[in-house]
């Protein structure tokens, strides 16, 4: 562990970072509060939570579900106080194997109800890193999603956490929590792919 | 549209058709509330979702906001949800607890559990030389006039005449009791979670798709194909595939002509049940130490008896939409002509071993919740029912299906074929002979 720790450490310097020159500019003179990579991840974080939130947008779920590490967890938990998706109703708790099953059935010609017009459009802010190691990074942020099915508007909005495998430059998702503050509102027309 | 005081309703249900005006007029809505909702027995919830002294739940029997609650003496009550001084609702949400009495947050009448006036302030100071008799029935919560529950299921029927709950469930309270006797300890509790699903569609149309065994190979094939699909793949890499992905495969592997094998039985009060076809009996290590449980508790020939029974759906008309095998429950709460809530539960078998319970989930999770595969077509189906039954393109619904070849026997009428419309026809007979009654 420790070894492939300083062997990052000593790659950084070659990447020029955004993130790492605006934190310097207004930490002039003193310390950095945080290890430079700190600000790396964050970056990092975001860019893969705002590809993740356009693959669902243009409706590209082969590569949304690639976004997701063998055996990883799209989890809706039924009410916010639940701690596992195990066990226990979810509105989601879906591997990959049932992801592809959602993403086959939208995609069959005789999907009836998916035959309106429908889109989204999501909004991922609020980004912050709760804990990271060499390995896997642990990110809190706050969604909005306005839906348009037929004529009707919908709007979910909640909290995301998204358990990552760092892989090369990149993340998988090994468990993502969508906790929308509506989970246990009434449904008017169901969820039809994930948030 | 003709409105229901000019309209003959008799006329409107011939036993093999029904005038569209039964799902889309007001009126009739107003009147079925009235003379069906409003007085037969309805479902409230179960013993196990108000444990202790105090804990309510709010349910709709009809258009009446009602408060399930638990009394201290153990008794489960049905109260209107109502302070009798000024009208204000006592309980704003949905499920809590109230303590050690109902309190109004207006000006502080308090109340026993069963409803019976406790204090009122200023009673000697402010009321007295007034007509108002704390003793009097005016001065209480109104309890729905008849609560009954059947193996910790709590009913309540707001008309003080009429069938007793046992009466009234006849065969069809095998719901309760096969869902029950599949638990080693021969009772289930309630998974605290209820899912609630708003259908754009008047509530009849609901409870008859539950029965309607043509309808899921046709309205769920797409569901069923990608489950098909991955299943096949996994059994190809791990050698079988977990059970739940045979729930959904199902709808496209029973074929249409599969679906006649299948039976229904339509009892009076409107009624039914439809024979499993899901096959969750198989011989996997947890069914089969599920199966040693239950002998050890009943014995070999009451165990083979219980786990012998093979139901899909009972359907308790007109609002409870039960799948005893899966231990899951669908209640209907009418909410107008074109919108019904469905309050989805799912229970747990006491004494039986995890896996039994995780594999119910799975269903309930699947088909069941607000991002289920299955009734999103559904629920499209039943919003465009209603929109052309609002519309002047026809005046009947056909329930013609097999009409004539139907098996009557001692007021039990059974199919020969699963996908007859013997159970629309069975509720549309029950609801013309509520509808009569003045």
């Amino acid at each position: 562990m420790a070894r492939r720790k300083a062997s990052r450490k000593a790659t950084r310097p070659a990447r020029p970072k955004l993130a790492t020159r605006t934190r310097a500019a207004t930490t002039r003179g003193r310390a950095p509060a945080r290890p430079a990579a700190a600000g790396d991840t964050l970056r990092a974080v975001e860019q893969f939570l705002y590809r993740q939130a356009e693959l669902l947008d243009s409706k590209r779920w082969q590569e949304y579900i690639d976004l997701f590490a063998p055996g990883g967890i799209y989890w809706m938990p039924a009410e916010p106080s639940q701690t596992t998706w195990e066990g226990v109703p979810a509105i989601f708790a879906e591997d990959r194997n049932l992801m592809v099953v959602r993403m086959k059935r939208v995609q069959h010609p005789d999907a009836w109800s998916q035959r309106p017009l429908w889109g989204t459009n999501h909004l991922v802010s609020n980004v912050t890193i709760e804990r990271e190691s060499a390995r896997e990074v642990v990110a809190r942020s706050r969604f909005h999603m306005m839906e348009l099915r037929r004529d009707d508007v919908r709007h979910f909005a909640g909290s995301y956490v998204h358990h990552l495998v760092r892989t090369g430059e990149t993340f998988r998702i090994t468990l993502q929590r969508v906790d929308p503050v509506n989970a246990q509102a009434t449904y008017d027309y169901v969820l039809q792919v994930w948030v | 549209m003709p409105h229901a005081d000019s309209l003959d309703l008799a006329a409107l249900v011939e036993p093999d058709r029904v005038h569209r005006s039964v799902y889309a007029d007001p009126a009739i809505f107003d009147r079925e509330m009235a003379r069906i909702h409003e007085r037969v027995w309805i479902y409230c919830g179960h013993l196990s979702q108000v444990p202790k002294p105090g804990d309510y739940y709010a349910v709709q029997v009809g258009r009446q906001p009602m408060l399930l609650v638990r009394g201290k003496d153990g008794q489960a009550h049905v109260l209107y949800n109502r302070c009798p001084h000024r009208g204000n609702m006592m309980c704003g949400d949905r499920s809590g607890n109230t303590g050690d009495h109902f309190r109004c947050s207006y000006h502080s009448w308090t109340f026993h559990h069963d409803g019976t006036l406790r204090n009122i302030p200023m009673m000697d100071s402010g009321y007295a030389g007034t007509r108002l008799d704390r003793d009097s029935a005016d001065c209480s919560m109104k309890r729905a006039a008849r609560v009954a529950v059947y193996r910790g299921f709590v009913f309540a029927s707001l008309a003080a005449e009429g069938p007793s709950l046992e009466e009234f469930l006849g065969p069809a309270r095998i719901a309760f009791d096969d869902m029950c006797d599949r638990a080693p300890q021969g009772e289930v509790e309630i998974v605290p979670i209820c899912y609630r699903v708003v259908q754009k569609s008047n509530w009849k149309i609901f409870l008859e798709n539950q029965l309607d065994a043509l309808h899921p190979s046709v309205t769920h094939q797409s569901t069923g194909r990608a489950a098909l699909d991955v299943e096949t793949e996994i059994a190809k890499a791990t050698g079988e595939a977990p059970l739940s992905y045979h729930m959904l495969s199902a709808f496209a592997s029973v074929t249409i002509d599969k679906w006649d094998a299948f039976q229904t039985l339509n009892y009076p009060y409107g009624h039914c049940i439809l024979t499993g076809y899901m096959g969750l009996r198989p011989k996997d290590p947890d069914t089969l130490a599920y199966e040693a449980v239950m002998e050890k508790a009943y014995g070999a020939t009451r165990a083979a008896e219980i786990l012998a029974v093979n139901i899909h759906h009972v359907l308790l008309y007109p609002g409870l939409s039960v799948q005893s095998a899966l231990q899951q429950l669908r209640a209907v709460r009418p909410l107008g002509v074109d919108r019904t809530l469905t309050e989805i539960w799912h229970f747990r078998l006491k004494g039986a071993p995890e896996p039994i319970y995780r594999r119910s989930l799975a269903y309930y999770n699947l088909v069941n919740s607000p991002a289920t595969v299955v009734n999103a077509d559904d629920l499209e189906n039943f919003w465009k029912c209603h929109q052309g039954l609002s519309s002047d393109g026809g005046d009947w619904v056909s329930f013609q299906r097999h009409f004539g070849r139907d098996v009557e026997r001692d007021g039990v009428v059974e199919t020969t074929m699963g996908t007859s419309e013997a159970p629309m026809r069975n509720q549309m007979k029950a609801w013309a002979q509520y509808m009569a009654r003045a």
